[in-house]
């Protein structure tokens, strides 16, 4: 099935930068921010957000790793389960401002569940998400703060972000599912 | 680690990780049918636990809902605890049946014992028994997944990953390293399960007690076995050279015919391991015991706790290998 580019390295660099200014203006600086990123693609984009508000600011902001394995909501009917990896938040997020990040927005499942997983953590002053593609069918009231594009999608197409340090380049893919549904 | 293979990556319900795929287990009965990845699986899962045992709210829920039983036919102090922590810390639900105090005493069988279980809705059962086999006989009558927490002289599979898993923790591999074992290797359910999962792992198993306390038909194991070379070295001194690991076991007083030792004080004189020979030993070499201890009989207090003792570091690594070992198992459908 042909996989049509939606979004280049370009696009996606003008996004992170754009939400780097918008974390920055809505949190009023970056002093009280953790940045979480959501394994897998979460983390590195995570990073790269981090370093665009140390240009921005002068401030190096904590970045951690969530995994969401052990909080998921169908872990008894899932077909074979996830791998769990290590969550690793190198700082007490107790009264701060934690931006969660993910590659694609969906149906806020994940989100829920690393909420979750956040709150075991400690209490956030709050909890913001930031995401490279909102494509919505949400299932849960869930919606993010921060929003590279809006992509109306149909449940039978998948939609792929590549990011260079897993993937080797970067860019966004729609293509639609073998079979269809 | 691993790294996500290419175009997997699709975007199902948002980015879904890599899968379990190469796990095959329902119940772990021993290691003997453990491949390298597998364990190594199992070691990155732990890694997950670990830090989940560092929060202040050790609690996850992932297991809501499921039920897991232990039922010891045998005394316990860290199986049971461990694996009744383990599963309360991934939210699952325990029911402990001590035998002693169970219709065990009664007459009732134990494959009756295990299908009330069943019929109570419990999705493991860990079972400890005196009888080798006891958990085979349990996997093939029963629906659910069996887990060993020690049968007789035979395995101790949870034991044995435990001790894997602190070895890689602080030497970084297990592949070419040199393991000493030493004393009731006969009796040692532990060192069985040990001797598989260190081969397994590329790992060479030097045994190094009296000929008395060695189980029968070790030669021809030591023949027939494709593993990497399995020695016996009835030398303590000389099987200590060069050792990376070494792990004296409690002499099985409850498990052995009498008059196969000639004396204690003899056998504490030829193999108790003390600060003396433990210096024999690479200067890294960990010190590891799968108690309980009996101090100052198969190894002399400085060492128990010295510098080069992990023992109590292997009773949390054991919580993190359990917790690890019921998320494999439990769930997806398979």
């Amino acid at each position: 099935m042909p996989k049509k580019v939606l979004m280049t390295a370009e696009d996606i660099r003008r996004i992170l930068a754009r939400i780097a200014h918008e974390i920055i203006e809505k949190n009023r600086g970056a002093r009280y921010l953790v940045l979480v990123g959501m394994r897998t693609r979460g983390v590195p984009l995570a990073k790269r957000l981090a370093v665009l508000i140390r240009n921005l600011e002068g401030i190096e902001v904590p970045v951690g790793a969530l995994d969401i394995s052990l909080y998921r909501d169908d872990f008894s009917s899932l077909e074979s389960k996830p791998v769990v990896q290590r969550t690793d938040i190198p700082t007490d997020i107790t009264d701060k401002q934690v931006i969660l990040i993910d590659d694609v927005l969906y149906t806020g499942r994940s989100i829920r569940a690393a909420m979750d997983a956040l709150v075991d953590l400690g209490r956030p002053k709050s909890i913001q998400l930031a995401v490279v593609i909102d494509r919505g069918h949400r299932e849960l009231p869930i919606r993010a703060d921060y929003v590279g594009k809006n992509v109306p999608s149909s449940r039978s197409e998948e939609i792929q972000v590549c990011v260079e340090e897993i993937d080797g380049n970067d860019k966004v893919t729609i293509s639609t599912k073998l079979g269809g549904s | 680690m691993k790294v996500t293979e290419p175009n997997t990556s699709t975007v199902m319900p948002e980015t879904s990780p890599p899968s379990l795929k190469l796990w095959q287990h329902n119940h772990i009965l021993d290691l003997d049918n453990f491949t390298k990845d597998e364990i190594e699986l199992v070691f990155e899962t732990s890694n997950a636990m670990k830090e989940v045992l560092k929060r202040e709210i050790k609690k996850v829920p992932t297991l809501r809902g499921k039920t897991l039983a232990t039922l010891f036919c045998e005394p316990s102090t860290r199986t049971r605890a461990s694996f009744e922590l383990a599963a309360k810390n991934l939210s699952a639900d325990v029911i402990n049946l001590d035998a002693i105090k169970s219709s065990v005493i009664k007459g009732e069988s134990l494959i009756d014992t295990l299908r009330t279980l069943q019929a109570m809705g419990a999705d493991i059962i860990v079972i400890r028994h005196s009888q080798s086999g006891a958990p085979y006989l349990a996997a093939r009558h029963l629906n659910v997944s069996i887990i060993n927490a020690g049968d007789g002289w035979h395995a101790h599979p949870t034991q044995a990953l435990l001790d894997l898993y602190t070895i890689h923790h602080h030497l970084g591999q297990l592949n070419g390293l040199k393991v000493v074992i030493i004393g009731d290797i006969m009796h040692s359910r532990v060192a069985h399960s040990n001797i598989w999962g260190m081969s397994i792992m590329g790992a060479e198993v030097i045994l190094c007690a009296p000929a008395s306390l060695l189980p029968y038909g070790l030669n021809d194991f030591i023949t027939n076995c494709h593993l990497p070379p399995i020695t016996v070295e009835p030398k303590l001194d000389i099987a200590l050279k060069g050792a990376d690991a070494i792990m004296p076991l409690r002499l099985q007083k409850e498990r052995q015919q009498t008059n196969l030792l000639p004396s204690l004080r003899e056998y504490i004189q030829l193999y108790q391991l003390n600060q003396e020979r433990l210096s024999l030993a690479k200067s890294h070499a960990l010190v590891l015991h799968p108690g309980p201890v009996n101090e100052g009989i198969e190894i002399a207090p400085e060492v128990a706790y010295g510098a080069q003792s992990v023992i109590e570091e292997q009773v949390t690594n054991g919580l993190a290998i359990r917790m690890a070992l019921l998320y494999l198992i439990v769930g997806g459908k398979r």
